[in-house]
């Protein structure tokens, strides 16, 4: 491919535009997740759980769907959901959507992809994590 | 008002209410903004330099990548080498999620159909340098079964939001 001074400032205007448009969605972003990190107390993800199956995978799917933070946050909260005797099956079903649901990044998904699209996405990534979740548990208890 | 200036209008409007957030906030709680913005001080010097990189391969995009070349990849439905390019990069693609909108925008334009955006964003969950934690706290066999999963569940998302678009 011939690289001309014309095609390289051509792509550079056009990066320079994605960069324009997607910087505050990060910025603002980025704000929200520190807020709901300082606001929200790790004690609560534990307080949240009633100890019925399926009534915790759909609140572990919740939680884990309006929560926002690095993935290895969820895997310790996790962790200790485990140990305080929550079940595999809500645990799961909070990682799933804490890694693939981002309602926190839905204003941000909405206004680059399409608002359609980003309710489509979250909404089956939802329902899948709690498939998965009942899956997965199903899975490794024949393993 | 054309699309572009409404994607950009929308974002600032955005950035707006969370600074208002902020704002309001201080007149309750001057600590939680202050922990709150220590947060978010310490996320951006994490992310700096991953949103570089992703704006650096946006410019690479932009410079060697023409339609021609996202559909032989990218936009064929049918294709499984497109699969296998939304999994992987997914799967090694890194930094925060909403870096790569506006690239995924970008390459849907280009002709990336929603079936492999959606698999790309749902293999952005699968983290090859997370899992030694995910394996400290659930096992080895929890963590293979679980991307395994999640891999799988990648494609179905994908051809699922793909299909209810359509309608």
């Amino acid at each position: 491919m011939h690289l001309s001074t014309k095609n390289l400032k051509q792509a550079g205007q056009r990066t320079w535009r994605n960069f324009i448009t997607a910087i505050p969605i990060i910025i603002g972003v980025f704000l929200l997740i520190g807020f709901i990190d300082t606001l929200v107390p790790k004690e609560f993800y534990a307080r949240a759980f009633s100890g019925i199956p399926i009534v915790d995978a759909l609140v572990g799917a919740l939680i884990g769907s309006i929560s926002a933070g690095h993935p290895i946050t969820s895997y310790i909260i996790g962790g200790e959901l485990l140990n305080q005797g929550v079940s595999m099956v809500a645990v799961v079903a909070f990682i799933l959507c804490w890694v693939t649901v981002g309602v926190i990044q839905l204003p941000a998904e909405s206004s680059m992809l399409g608002k359609k699209y980003a309710i489509l996405r979250n909404g089956v990534a939802f329902i899948s994590a709690i498939a998965m979740a009942v899956l997965i548990v199903l899975t490794l208890g024949i393993l | 008002m054309n699309e572009k200036q409404k994607k950009l209008s929308g974002g600032w409007l955005f950035l707006a209410l969370v600074a208002a957030l902020y704002i309001a906030s201080s007149f309750f709680s001057g600590g939680l903004v202050r922990n709150s913005l220590a947060q978010f001080a310490e996320l951006i010097k994490r992310i700096a330099p991953v949103l570089l990189f992703v704006f650096a391969l946006i410019y690479c995009f932009n410079l060697f990548v023409n339609p021609k070349v996202i559909s032989k990849y990218l936009g064929s439905r049918k294709g499984i080498s497109g699969w296998l390019v939304s999994i992987s990069g997914g799967i090694i693609s890194m930094g925060a999620i909403y870096m790569w909108y506006p690239l995924l925008t970008d390459l849907r334009e280009k002709g990336m159909n929603d079936a492999f955006i959606t698999t790309f964003l749902y293999n952005r969950a699968v983290k090859i340098q997370l899992l030694p934690f995910l394996m400290h706290y659930f096992g080895l066999t929890f963590t293979i079964v679980v991307t395994a999963y999640m891999i799988i569940f990648s494609v179905i998302n994908g051809i699922l939001v793909d299909k209810l678009m359509d309608l």
